[in-house]
């Protein structure tokens, strides 16, 4: 019996740039930058990912989104890696995908904002009302906006307001 | 090199039991206030804060299946994450008396949560230079979310401290009330002499300067008295809890208790 080859390796990152995000279905998994890699060992694929949230309940959908979209398109052998180093960061998500999530309503996360633990530094931006920069309203664009919670809806998730439109706007946490 | 150790196979399983014994404190840290906050779902005094406690439990949890699975593969008797976390009565439990502490009220919930945070954030940064490159990489996932944590609860002791007569009265009995049991994250046992030689883990009395500095600058801001040095519980560390332990419990392994190996 003929060998059939293996899918290309560019191919089997566009099939996983099609499966959403199980929590924000407007971006793939791809954008999110969790797919940290693809690659053939002998007969066997094995992707890598590294999770986003630690106790996020999406995690293990996530993994069975991907073995899904894998065997459809015929791969019989899989293997799904977990890579916790370096951790996954907001900073890693694509501008394709940080476009998707702002038509959808989701400001999304601002590079290098991630809180960083050295608080000495931060109590006079924190007291000044809450390490607030300026998150634009992904409605009208206003970056008169204030947070009314770091948490939200899903672990992704921080709850501002637009004082412009009035609109509340989830805003993508950044770790 | 001189050794004490007659049996030769006896020290790496001594070093063993207390890696073991080291993760499964990291774990049940994570655990018991995840599920101390946990409880506040559906009864917080406003939605937004609801969410967020959920939130912070998700997290801890989370990091805390990371430690108790790192602590089943070390021990390599085939146990899970989940076995640990649920099979196991109080005394086996090693989780800080802090962390125990019944919510009592919003204040208290989030005066614990702060004092736990700051101790959290020392530890990780250390531990992100961890010996063992398990440690290191679970130290630094967590760390960026539990930055994130004590952004939270220090902007919120931080209002609630220099807010409303009530709510820094709240504050002040919450100080008064928790500072006593935060005096255990900061000593030093055998188990973490062994894991200090070995790379693994800072001494727990390395951390207390760094977190004093956060706390004392946090308490300023939030006008209240810091406590100073004063008599502090000990025994969590080592399995010797409060009363309050085996309530939780009852509550978080009812389940594996009715029904013994219940999966779905």
């Amino acid at each position: 019996m003929e060998k059939t080859p293996h899918p290309e390796i560019p191919e089997i990152w566009r099939w996983l740039s099609e499966v959403p995000d199980p929590e924000i279905p407007v971006i793939s998994l791809t954008d999110l930058g969790i797919i940290r890699g693809v690659e053939w060992r002998e007969d066997t694929l094995v992707v890598t990912v590294t999770p986003t949230y630690s106790g996020c309940p999406a995690t293990t959908i996530i993994n069975l989104d991907i073995e899904k979209a894998l065997r459809d398109r015929g791969i019989e052998k899989l293997r799904l890696e977990r890579r916790l180093s370096p951790p996954w960061t907001t900073d890693w998500l694509t501008e394709e995908g940080r476009e998707k999530l702002r038509a959808y309503g989701v400001a999304p996360p601002i590079d290098g904002t991630a809180a960083d633990g050295r608080l000495a530094g931060r109590i006079s931006r924190l007291t000044a009302g809450g390490a607030n920069f300026a998150v634009a309203c992904p409605r009208c664009g206003s970056t008169n906006t204030g947070k009314v919670s770091q948490f939200g809806s899903t672990p992704c998730k921080a709850s501002y307001r637009c004082k412009d439109c009035l609109e509340p706007f989830d805003y993508f946490k950044c770790i | 090199m001189t050794t004490r150790t007659q049996d030769p196979a006896a020290e790496p399983s001594a070093h063993r039991d207390a890696f073991v014994d080291w993760l499964q404190r990291m774990g049940d840290n994570c655990l018991i206030l995840g599920h101390r906050a946990s409880e506040w779902c559906g009864h917080s005094p406003a939605l937004e804060e609801d969410i967020a406690l959920a939130n912070q439990a998700l997290d801890l949890i989370g990091q805390c299946q990371f430690w108790l699975g790192l602590a089943a593969e070390v021990e390599g008797k085939g146990r899970t994450a989940d076995q640990i976390a649920y099979l196991r009565d109080a005394g086996a439990f090693r989780n800080a008396l802090l962390v125990e502490r019944p919510n009592v009220d919003f204040g208290q919930t989030l005066m614990r949560q702060f004092l736990f945070d700051a101790w959290h954030m020392e530890i990780l940064r250390k531990l992100k230079s961890s010996s063992d490159p398990r440690v290191a990489e679970i130290a630094a996932k967590a760390e960026k979310e539990v930055a994130y944590h004590l952004e939270r609860s220090a902007d919120l002791v931080i209002r609630l401290g220099d807010g409303s007569a009530e709510s820094r009265a709240r504050m002040e009995k919450a100080l008064k009330a928790l500072f006593p049991y935060t005096g255990e994250l900061f000593t030093d046992d055998a188990v973490d002499q062994a894991m200090a030689a070995a790379g693994i883990a800072p001494l727990p009395s390395s951390l207390k300067a760094g977190w004093d500095s956060t706390v004392s600058a946090v308490l300023e801001e939030a006008t209240l008295a810091h406590p100073g040095e004063v008599w502090q519980h000990k025994g969590g560390k080592r399995g010797v809890h409060s009363e309050h332990l085996g309530y939780i419990l009852a509550e978080m392994q009812f389940l594996q208790r009715a029904y013994p190996g219940a999966v779905w």
